[in-house]
């Protein structure tokens, strides 16, 4: 993947001791670049491009197209997606905020099916159910679906969210006057007005880590593997392996909205 | 909070103030189409009411966008949506649809009607009113006949324009409503219009109110005829309007789609007294039979007959009963498409504040703002019948008195 | 002063009423214009309807999670032994938090390593909704007081020795069949499980029954009793060419709870 952080080289000792000056000077040159790189990654100043034209040709959203999937059957609810997405992305702790929630569904004997997500999961789910008359139980988590015919970019009023070239639905944070129209027309409730900023807020799939090679948050700590990033139209892409061997499903396909998360063993009762 | 709803929608977005606003843009759409129906259609018993109603108009048209900017994260920004606006976007459109309707329509017709006044009453005054008259004619003093006839052809020809950007006007804002597929209260062909004709039911009753109290508060009588035709028309938008609701009402029932569930619980358990109380009983049922029976129709008297001096109360008070109605019916829309969760498992709560920028005391304010802009307009541009200037023979030296102030 | 020149001719005639308003319409819409050079953000429709300079500082948004491959660079140890292990697939950063500050600043910067017996429940207690057979406890009686990783390493966290009973992993299939008629019977009754399934559980199946002959061994008219079975319990017999031909057993009778209905 592109913009590796250099590898650090190992010095080569002469045979009875030393090491020559070209390589030691090396050495030091390898080691200290990374430090140098991560840290003119983090400060996100001017010097960023400069050090990622060194480093690592420049992204080009053009050659991407990403998806994600999710099978349900391997999700454990442990929460650990929605509270690294919160820490990731620095979305406030309160209850209602959630970029990523999971929902648990408890389908009883008798056919009634009950939902729960006690803070959007960022906790697990202490709650235990009573074992006594469930039929079926599991766990879905949810998140932005990057349509690609989304509602809410449709609906909103002055460009501020878009689809970018690489298929990531993106908010421009200065730009959003908050009319929360986008909000109405999400039908997966994956919206919401940031209680700060007052502008509108969502999953961006780390689009921040994405074009830097890494995969989202909720992607990296998920510890069963319930979540798959990728590339649609990519063979080599974990997505694609995922596409070929799971029937998939999207939420409300009847609403023409073309999500771009992909759940495989979704049961009928979500919505 | 019952059943489970999505953790993002325990706080609604949007608030009190987005059931003021179409609440105001559908008293200018209804208070035109009155103005339209004298100037168009010819009813000449409601010509009393014909400049009234474009003062009102223009009064609330002017107070509409401020409930929407109080409501933004970033009004601040609002000027965004004329500046690059989305075009797939119903709500960027409406921007221009309501800059058409004030400039194009209202405002136009509003100087053609009254430049000939505004000349004559400002001619030979000093003051800040008789230059800010000056001002408002542009300077186009030419009251010979083949200018004013220009000016009245102009009118009618706005006016004609207008008839159908009234109802874009507030068929728009039905749309906003009705286009939003992920909201099964909202998504509806039948939405805009609805919301057209009890817009047109609440202008037509607002300027009911607005004529018996402005008429009081002059000292003059009331025109029985003119309050008569009001009622009828009153009547005939009210049927029009109950018969659509009840269409929606009955589709959805007999259709019984997967939402039906969550949306009667939310009907029992959050909407009983806005819906069933306000908006049906209160705001339609009771005023449709009394009009019927009071206001005459087809015959010169009601099917009841009322002598005229309960017979305006009357109408005044189901005017009233009717804003209360159409207040709900808004409230409704907006609050009744927050209250359940779009997973349709459960039902949420709306918590009304009575201060900060989205509570009570602001709404209300807002509401009321109209009510302020309209006496100073009426200081600029009185609309009374008695208070038209009359151009002068040209022979006639001396003009006729301007009204005071 | 209207002359030959046509196009004032016909400005002339126009009334003044239009003249002048057109005056008006041609100031607003030149303000507008005017107001679009200036106030529309220079990177605005640079690659569709919204400005392109946002996608850029969405970009340079801070980083928090340093992703599993950057810790393999320092810690090839840990990460080459929990790569064979049943946590392979669980990223350091599950346990030990966002790292980025750690890998920019190693030595100052330390990320956590909890020890805390409330930590790890959160992906093991037991909970219903959980996949079957995904390795659960109950909290209260497994081991109590003991730290986790007193008998699980982290990074190999395969315990000391293979659990002994099924009902270790399979805790609800085995609560369900404590209170049914099939109660008495050992898992080994019905299924066979290599050895193995205890150290890598989806690729060593246990087995499963496969036809109806199989519960005909104890249920058919004159099936013999199982020998490890009292000789009291009462079986339920049926006549195995007539009782629901076509269809195998299981597809009405649960065999964890049969005649749960």
């Amino acid at each position: 993947m592109a913009d590796e952080i250099p590898a650090t080289g190992s010095a080569s000792a002469r045979p009875g001791g030393g090491i020559p000056r070209r390589v030691f000077l090396g050495a030091c040159a390898a080691v200290a670049a990374p430090a140098l790189l991560t840290a003119a990654r983090q400060d996100g100043g001017a010097a960023q491009g400069a050090a990622d034209a060194t480093a690592a040709p420049r992204y080009d959203p053009r050659v991407h197209n990403y998806g994600m999937g999710v099978d349900v059957n391997k999700c454990i609810g442990c929460g650990r997606c929605a509270a690294a997405c919160k820490e990731e992305n620095d979305v406030p702790r309160d209850p209602h905020y959630c970029r990523t929630w999971i929902e648990r569904y408890v389908i009883k004997t008798d056919g009634e099916c009950e939902v729960d997500s006690p803070n959007g999961g960022i906790d697990g789910f202490p709650e235990p159910v009573a074992e006594g008359d469930v039929m079926r139980a599991f766990f879905v988590p949810k998140l932005c679906n990057h349509c690609a015919n989304a509602p809410c970019v449709q609906v909103c009023p002055v460009g501020a969210t878009f689809s970018t070239e690489d298929g990531v639905v993106l908010v421009d944070e200065s730009y959003c006057i908050g009319c929360r129209y986008c909000i109405q027309a999400c039908p997966y409730g994956a919206r919401f007005l940031h209680p700060v900023s007052k502008t509108a807020q969502k999953c961006t799939f780390c689009y921040h880590r994405v074009v830097r090679g890494l995969v989202p948050a909720c992607v990296e700590v998920c510890p069963t593997g319930a979540r798959i990033f990728g590339e649609v139209q990519r063979p080599s892409s974990p997505l694609t392996r995922f596409r070929r061997f799971n029937a998939l499903q999207v939420l409300k396909p009847q609403l023409n909205t073309e999500p771009r998360v992909y759940y495989a063993n979704l049961d009928g009762q979500v919505r | 909070m019952q059943g489970y709803i999505y953790p993002n929608e325990y706080e609604l977005q949007w608030s009190l103030l987005i059931v003021v606003y179409p609440y105001l843009t559908g008293l200018v759409a209804g208070a035109f189409i009155l103005a339209s129906l004298a100037r168009v259609f010819n009813v000449k018993e409601v010509q009393p009411t014909y400049r009234l109603s474009l003062v009102t108009a223009l009064a609330f048209l002017i107070a509409a966008p401020l409930p929407l900017l109080a409501h933004l994260g970033h009004p601040e920004r609002a000027l965004e949506i004329f500046l690059t606006p989305n075009v797939r976007s119903a709500m960027a459109m409406f921007g221009f649809v309501y800059a058409w309707y004030l400039m194009m329509v209202l405002l136009l017709e509003i100087w053609f009607d009254f430049r000939k006044d505004l000349v004559i009453w400002a001619e030979g005054k000093t003051g800040f009113l008789a230059w800010f008259r000056r001002l408002l004619t542009l300077g186009v003093k030419d009251l010979s006949d083949k200018s004013l006839v220009f000016d009245d052809k102009a009118g009618k020809l706005i006016t004609i324009i207008g008839i159908p950007s009234a109802f874009l006007l507030h068929g728009y804002v039905g749309f906003i409503f009705g286009s939003v597929k992920a909201n099964p209260w909202w998504s509806s062909v039948l939405m805009p219009v609805v919301f057209l004709f009890s817009a047109i039911v609440s202008g037509i009753a607002l300027m009911l109110l607005v004529y018996v109290v402005t008429s009081r508060a002059r000292g003059k009588p009331l025109d029985m005829v003119c309050l008569d035709k009001l009622a009828a028309f009153l009547l005939y938008a009210l049927v029009v309007d109950f018969s659509l609701e009840m269409l929606d009402v009955t589709q959805r029932l007999y259709e019984a789609e997967e939402s039906i569930s969550i949306l009667g619980q939310m009907l029992q358990n959050r909407l009983v007294i806005s819906l069933l109380v306000l908006q049906v009983t209160v705001g339609t049922i009771v005023p449709l039979i009394t009009l019927f029976l009071v206001a005459p129709t087809v015959r010169t008297k009601g099917l009841i007959r009322v002598p005229d001096a309960p017979r305006w109360l009357i109408y005044f008070v189901m005017a009233v009963l009717i804003q209360i109605g159409i207040f709900s019916t808004r409230w409704n829309v907006v609050f009744g498409g927050q209250l359940f969760s779009k997973s349709l498992r459960g039902l949420t709560t709306y918590k009304l504040e009575f201060l900060g920028i989205e509570g009570i005391l602001v709404a209300a304010a807002i509401v009321l703002l109209p009510l302020v802009i309209l006496w100073l307009l009426v200081k600029v541009v009185p609309p009374w019948p008695d208070a038209a200037a009359e151009v002068a023979p040209e022979s006639d030296e001396s003009a006729p008195l301007p009204p005071a102030g | 002063m209207a002359g030959r020149f046509a196009p004032w001719r016909v400005f002339a005639a126009v009334p003044q009423q239009v003249r002048r308003l057109a005056i008006v319409v041609a100031v607003l819409v030149a303000a507008l214009i005017v107001a679009r050079a200036l106030l529309v953000p220079p990177t605005f429709g640079d690659r569709g309807h919204y400005r392109a300079a946002s996608v850029d500082s969405i970009e340079k948004l801070p980083i928090r999670y340093a992703g599993h491959e950057a810790c393999a660079m320092c810690h090839p140890q840990v990460v080459e032994r929990k790569a064979s292990s049943f946590h392979r697939g669980v990223a350091c950063e599950v346990c030990h938090g966002p790292a980025v500050q750690h890998t920019t600043n190693p030595i100052e910067v330390k990320p956590p390593a909890p020890r805390d017996r409330a930590f790890c429940p959160r992906c093991h207690a037991f909970n219903a909704a959980r996949p079957t057979g995904f390795p659960q406890i109950d909290t209260t009686q497994h081991n109590p007081g003991v730290p986790c990783f007193a008998c699980h390493n982290p990074h190999d966290p395969t315990p000391s020795h293979p659990p002994e009973s099924c009902a270790a992993c399979h805790g609800m299939i085995f609560r369900t069949e404590a209170v049914s008629p099939h109660a008495p019977l050992p898992c080994t009754e019905c299924h066979t499980a290599d050895p193995r399934h205890k150290e890598a559980p989806r690729q060593w199946l246990p087995t499963k029954p496969v036809d109806r002959e199989f519960c005909g061994g104890c249920h058919a008219a004159g099936a013999p009793a199982p020998a490890s079975l009292p000789a009291s319990l009462r079986i339920p017999r049926v006549d195995l060419a007539t009782h629901g031909e076509r269809y195998v057993c299981w597809q009405c009778h649960y065999p964890h709870y049969p005649e749960a209905n």
